[in-house]
This record gives structure tokens, C-alpha cells and sequence, in this order.
């Protein structure tokens, strides 16, 4: 035996699992409290024969499960109904089914994450990241093929004598006896340096500061404000000009704005085809725009060619031909009506077209129909 | 370690599950009769329940004794047999459906769609009565049919000490599954969820089959904690094989509440008039108290209830919770079905008690009978002993 050193604890190494778990329950019975065993992987029955209690790792994932499904359910409930309550799809604004999954979720990630977080930390201690036994003959043995139970010197029973009497009572094979580390020994516990604190201070004074800067000054800076700050009005903006206010306001009563024409002949397409009349002259830029809009919105169904073979056909009741003698023979004005409100099947497209792109489809229809009944003027 | 050499002493079942089966069976028989004469209507929505629960527990047994084959599961082995005599409630399933069939006008509204109805009417290829009574023939043989070639290279197997018949198993059990999936699904559709015709959830084979094995597990665990408790399997079955069992119910109750929720949020959120008229009718007067019940009954008591290890571990609990689930099994096919019925509001009575006691007569005695002549341990399946020595 060295002198000097500190004993940690006795340990005895054996051959077969039969025969720690034996060892065990009877260093159990004798009185040792403060033991462990190491074995190369996990020993059926080695719990009973150690008397271990259930973990408490359980109730860790209980207790933060429920306070993840609390601090969400209360979060949801502050949001949407008490500080900026929205009415969404007609459903109250505490609606409990629609937050269940993401109640669920937060439930099972918080459980999930804080049950390792505890067991690294709390059961497994994990910032000290050394252990007496570690690097020992001992060690290797039982983490290979053999199996070892470790008695320690603070246990209340213990003495060098009557345990090593006891290891070879139950036949172990090696009784070898473990020391501190001398550093582990005179180990101080760094954390609480004074030259460490300050470290913590210092770092912790420098991420907040580069955070604080870079969220609240930096990204306000030319270049980087990416356009934010701009003096234009954003929907739902109070605005310090109107007495009201609002940012959004009403038309003036009686004006209409600009390029939003109001439709006056709504129900009446014959009237329209008599009143309506086109204000777009033929042109290469109207009939350019008429065929990208034609293609786009008049196509899927009417065909490229207007005659009404097309993609779709067969699967609705079959579009009309565009070149018949009753759409020749119309108005500007009357198909107008027609894209305006829809006819039978078809809707209207007064949402996706413009009133100019409605007439500049019209101009471009209507060269599309000369094209196929040509004049004998049109060739010379 | 040490390898466990079993032994096994056929031990009769005691005269009482005979007794007590009996009793209930006529008891339940005579209550199911007098319902018919008085009231055949609530009588054979009432029929509709008992059969579904009998197809719950025969069928769902079936499926466990083929998922038992499939992935190679040795915990169970030592008590499969209790699976296989609970599978031969198969056999009753015409007993409770022909009654059905012949009421088959005054349940189900397809049968006598009005011309004027569309819907229906497009329907009507599926949702008609010979095809009706072809599914449900064709159902019961597909399922017969597994069953009798399972369990019968099963009990041929005590005798014969043949392991290919395990391998035989393990074939039929991967046809059967594929097949239980289609078969389970179409009978959910057919006989509980074509009750509302116009009504539809994709979700609902699966609903069905959630309980459906929740069900078999929940049975099967009763014979099982209260046969190994006296000693009627062989010696080394522990706390391990208890746990597992507990397991299993554990996740499929929360299978079943992921699934109901599945189905009830989607319906919900979307508020589409023909899909929500199915909880419209259960929120509807008294039958509030049945759907919010249906909640704590079939999810929150047998939750926590068997939340903890100890409660999976300790027979007494496990027991009290088996007979629970198996309750809230029966319960969730009730509010399935009897809303159908009584529209106003809960239909509670002398006639609601008669085919629970009727069913748990018949398998009480289907058990008794084949405990009679077979074994209640496959004593040569080669997964024996080491179903036998399993520990967690």
C-alpha cells in the first residue's frame, strides 16, 4: 500500500454475470449503501439485486411536459384572445381543438429536451467530468469482458479488512484497491474564481452589447436597413396626419381612383354592345398585350386560335369557337360585356383584366377572326 | 443465464367460467328477445353495438395472434393461446349479424333510397343490399378461413413438434394482415358508418381498427392476468410480460385519441355542412354529456390510469384497467351507433343491457370450450422458452 494517497474504494473483479449479481445481493445484505457496479453492458435483474428505486428521471419529463403544455396554452390564450384577438373562420376566439397539436408538440419537445438536459446535468453530473475510477486497471477490466462491484471508503461499514475479507467471501477473482488522483484531490472548484467570473462578466457584457447593436442600431444603418425605413404608410399604420388616425383611409365621396373604372352596364350586355364603344386604337403595343392576356386567360379554354380546341376541351362542356358568324358579328362593346361578367360556364374576368387589357383582347380577337376569313384586300 | 426448463400440467378451468358464462348468456338472451318483441328498432341498433364489439374482439384477437407471427415477438408467446381461444368468437359473428340482415330495411336508410335523391342514388353501387350481404359473407370467410388454419397448425403443433408450421404461421399471418386492414376498414363503413349514409370520414376504418384492438388487447389481458395469477401457465411469467402487455394498451389508447382527434379537429376546422352533421347529432341534447364523457372514459382515465410503470407491473391495476378499456370500447360503439336512433337525446335502458350480457357470456363460454380441449400453452412453439425467460 502507498501511503499518502486516499483510498477511493475496494474493488473486486468477476468472471461471470451469475456471479456479480450473487456478490451484489450479498454485499446488499451485509449493510454496504455507498457501492457500484460496473458491468460491460446492461445485466438483467442487477436492479432487484441492487434495490434500486425506480428512476426519477419520470417525473423530470412529467413536471416539464405539464409546464410546456401550461406555458403554451396560456401563451395561445394571450395571443389570439386577449391582446390582438383576430376572428379566424368564424371560430371563437379561445378555440381549444385548433391549439391541441401545437399544445402537443411543445408538450413533447419540452419533456423531450429538458429530460436529457436533467439527466446530463443533474443525474449524470456532467461539468465534472472526471470520476476516481476512470483510467484504472479496473475500469478497462469491466468495460472488456469482466465484471466488477466497487465498494467505497466513505461507506459508514466500511473497513479495509472486513471488505476485503468479504470480496474474497464471494469469490472474486482480483481485489485491487482504487486512490485518488492526487490532482483530483487538491482540486478547487474553478468555477468560482474571481479571474473566471470576470471572464462570464465580460463575455456576457459583449454578446448582449453586439446583439444589441446589430438588431437595434445596425440594421437601422444605410446600407443595411434593406428599405425599412421608408415614409410611405403601411397597411394598418396610424398616421399623424389625419385627425382620425388611420394610415388607411376612405375615397373621397363621390370620386372614384384612377383605373378603376366602375362597369355601368351590368345585366344588360345588349346595351353595352350598342353603348360601349373602343377606346383603344389598333396598334402593334395593344395587340401585343391582347395576345399575351389572350393566351394567358382565354386560351385554356378557347384555344390559341380561338376556335375553341384547347387543352380543357372534353372536360367541360366544349368552349365555343370564337369565329363563329354571332361573335364576328358582335359588337366590341357586347364581348366586352361578355369578359366583363361571364356567359353560362364561363366567369367573369373583370378581377384578372384591366379595362384596357379587356379591350386590347378584343383587338387582338378580332385580328385573330380576320385571320381566318380574310379578305381578298388583306393579300395584296 | 439460467435457461428456464418449463413445465407444464394441463390444469381444468375452474367450473365457474362455466357457470358464470352460462348465466349471463341466458340472462342476456332472455333480455335481447323480450327488446326484439318490444322495441325491434332500438333493439337492432342495440345488435349493431354487440356485433361490432364481438368483431372488435374476435377479429382484433386474430389480428394480434397474425402481428404476433409477423415480427417475431417471443413476450407473447407463452400465453398466445388465450389470443387464439378469443379469436373463436369469429365463429358467433352470423349469430349477431343474421338478425341484422333480416332487419336490414328498418336500420339502414340506403336501402330505400328516394328517387329524388342524388346522392344516394350515386351511392347506391356500393351501398346496396346484395352487396351488402356479400361483404359481410365475404368478410366473415376471409377471416374464418385465417383463423381456422392458423390456429389449427397451432394446436397441431403441441402434438406434432413441427417448427415448419411456425413458418407456415408466419405466411398466412403475412397474407392475413394486408387483408385485415381492407376487410376491418369495409366493415367499419358498412356497418357503423353507412348508419349516417350521407355522412363520410376517410379516417374511419382506422378509428374503428384503433378500438378494434384496444379491444383484443383488453380481453385477451384479463384471461390472461387472471389465469397466470392462479397458475395456469407455466412458472417464470413476471412482471416483464404484465409490462408489455400494459404497454400495448397504453399506446394504443393514445392511438385511439390521435386518430378521434384526427377526425373530429379536420371535421371542425373545415365546418363543411355534410361532414359536420356527425357531431351536430352528438352534441345535440343529452348526448353532449355521452361525447365529453367519451373523452375522459376512452382517453384520460386509462391514460393516467396506466401512465406509470407500477400500474403496467401490478396485476390488480392492470386487471381493473383491462376491464376498463373494454367498457370504453363498448361506450365509444354506442355513441357511434345509438345517436342514429334516438335523436333527442340518450337512449339508456333495461334493452341497452342485454347484449353486453349476451356477449360476455359467449366468450366467457367460447373460452371455456376451448380451454377444454386444447392446451393453454403452445407447449412446442420453438419462440416458448424464450417468450418464457424474456425480461425488459
Amino acid at each position: 500500500m502507498i501511503s499518502g494517497k486516499i483510498l477511493y474504494s475496494y474493488t473486486g473483479i468477476f468472471d461471470t454475470p451469475d456471479q456479480i449479481i450473487h456478490a451484489t445481493e450479498k454485499a446488499v445484505e451485509s449493510g454496504y449503501t455507498k457501492y457500484d457496479v460496473n458491468t460491460p453492458y446492461p445485466l438483467h435483474g442487477m436492479d432487484k439485486a441492487m434495490k434500486l428505486k425506480p428512476s426519477k428521471l419520470g417525473y423530470v419529463a412529467l413536471v416539464f411536459g405539464l409546464s410546456g403544455t401550461l406555458a403554451t396554452l396560456l401563451t395561445i390564450w394571450w395571443m389570439s384572445a386577449i391582446d390582438y384577438p383576430i376572428v379566424i373562420g368564424g371560430k371563437p376566439l379561445f378555440s381549444f381543438p385548433a391549439y391541441v397539436p401545437i399544445v402537443f408538440e411543445v408538450t413533447v419537445l419540452s419533456a423531450a429536451i429538458m429530460t436529457v438536459v436533467s439527466m446530463l446535468f443533474f443525474f449524470f453530473k456532467l461539468p465534472n467530468n472526471s470520476h476516481p475510477l476512470h483510467g484504472t486497471e479496473y475500469m478497462k477490466k469491466v468495460s472488456a469482458d469482466k465484471y466488477g462491484i466497487s465498494i467505497q471508503a466513505d461507506d459508514p461499514k466500511f473497513n479495509e479488512s472486513s471488505v476485503k475479507k468479504f470480496l474474497e467471501s464471494v469469490h472474486a477473482t482480483e481485489i485491487i484497491p482504487i486512490y485518488w488522483d492526487e490532482e483530483e484531490v487538491n482540486h478547487k472548484n474553478k468555477i468560482l474564481e474571481p479571474k473566471f467570473i470576470m471572464f462570464l462578466i465580460v463575455v456576457a457584457i459583449i454578446t448582449s452589447g453586439v446583439t444589441y447593436f446589430s438588431f437595434n442600431k445596425l440594421m437601422y444603418m444605410v446600407p443595411f436597413n434593406w428599405m425599412m425605413d421608408q415614409p410611405k404608410l403601411s397597411a394598418q399604420q396610424q398616421s399623424p396626419i389625419f385627425a382620425d388616425g388611420f394610415g388607411m383611409r376612405q375615397p373621397v365621396a363621390g370620386t372614384i381612383a384612377r383605373g378603376s373604372m366602375v362597369y355601368q352596364f351590368k345585366g344588360q350586355p345588349d346595351l353595352a354592345g350598342v353603348k360601349l364603344v373602343n377606346p383603344i386604337p389598333i396598334s402593334k403595343e395593344s395587340l401585343a398585350l391582347g395576345q399575351v392576356k389572350f393566351d394567358i386567360y382565354c386560351s385554356p379554354c378557347h384555344g390559341y386560335n380561338a376556335d375553341g380546341v384547347s387543352r380543357l376541351r372534353g372536360q367541360f362542356p366544349n368552349p365555343p369557337s370564337l369565329h363563329s358568324d354571332k361573335v364576328r358579328n358582335w359588337s366590341d362593346g357586347r364581348i366586352f360585356a361578355v369578359i366583363t361578367e361571364g356567359q353560362n360556364t364561363m366567369p367573369s374576368y373583370s378581377s384578372q383584366l384591366s379595362f384596357d387589357e379587356r379591350w386590347a383582347v378584343i383587338n387582338y380577337l378580332r385580328a385573330l377572326q380576320r385571320a381566318l376569313n380574310a379578305k381578298e384586300s388583306d393579300v395584296q | 443465464m439460467s435457461n428456464s426448463s418449463f413445465e407444464y400440467l394441463k390444469k381444468e378451468l375452474s367450473p365457474k367460467v362455466r357457470t358464470i358464462g352460462s348465466a349471463l348468456f341466458v340472462a342476456g338472451l332472455i333480455v335481447v328477445v323480450l327488446g326484439y318483441m318490444i322495441d325491434p328498432v332500438r333493439s337492432a341498433y342495440n345488435n349493431i353495438v354487440g356485433l361490432t364489439f364481438l368483431i372488435s374482439v374476435g377479429v382484433g384477437s386474430l389480428f394480434l395472434l397474425a402481428l404476433e407471427y409477423v415480427v417475431g415477438a417471443v413476450w407473447s408467446t407463452p400465453f398466445r393461446r388465450v389470443t387464439e381461444f378469443l379469436a373463436a368468437n369469429i365463429y358467433l359473428i352470423p349469430l349477431l349479424a343474421i338478425p341484422l340482415l333480416l332487419n336490414v330495411n328498418t336500420i339502414f336508410h340506403w336501402t330505400h333510397p328516394e328517387p329524388a335523391d342524388k346522392t344516394m342514388i350515386n351511392k347506391a353501387p356500393y351501398l346496396n343490399v346484395t352487396f351488402f350481404v356479400i361483404r359481410v359473407a365475404l368478410f366473415w370467410l376471409i377471416w374464418l378461413c385465417f383463423y381456422y388454419f392458423i390456429s389449427r397448425n397451432s394446436v397441431k403443433q403441441d402434438t406434432s413438434h413441427d417448427q415448419s408450421l411456425t413458418k407456415l404461421n408466419i405466411k398466412l399471418s403475412t397474407i392475413f394482415i394486408p387483408l385485415f386492414a381492407i376487410t376491418i376498414s369495409f366493415a367499419a363503413i358498412d356497418w357503423l358508418m353507412s348508419l349516417s349514409p350521407k355522412w363520410f370520414s376517410t379516417i374511419f376504418g382506422v378509428y374503428y381498427f384503433s378500438g378494434t384492438v384496444l379491444a383484443a388487447l383488453a380481453a385477451g389481458t384479463i384471461f390472461i392476468v387472471l389465469l397466470n395469477e392462479k397458475g395456469y401457465f407455466v412458472k417464470g411469467l413476471s412482471s416483464d410480460h404484465y409490462y408489455s402487455l400494459g404497454a400495448l394498451l397504453f399506446a394504443f389508447t393514445n392511438f385511439w385519441a390521435y386518430i378521434a382527434f384526427s377526425q373530429y379537429l379536420l371535421i371542425w376546422y373545415a365546418n363543411l355542412p355534410e361532414e359536420t352533421t356527425w357531431f351536430i347529432v352528438r352534441w345535440q341534447g343529452s348526448w353532449k354529456i355521452i361525447s365529453i364523457g367519451l373523452v375522459f372514459v376512452h382517453f384520460l382515465i386509462p391514460y393516467f390510469g396506466l401512465l406509470s410503470q407500477p400500474s403496467k407491473m401490478n396485476p390488480k391495476r392492470l386487471l381493473w384497467m383491462s376491464g376498463w378499456i373494454l367498457f370504453a370500447h363498448y361506450y365509444d360503439l354506442y355513441w357511434m351507433t345509438m345517436p342514429n336512433f334516438g335523436k333527442d337525446g340518450v337512449v339508456l335502458g333495461w334493452i341497452e343491457i342485454g347484449f353486453p350480457l349476451l356477449i360476455i357470456g359467449l366468450i366467457m363460454l367460447v373460452f371455456n370450450f376451448k380451454a377444454k380441449s386444447q392446451n393453454l400453452v403452445p407447449i412446442s412453439d420453438p419462440k416458448l422458452k424464450r417468450g418464457i425467460d424474456f425480461r425488459l
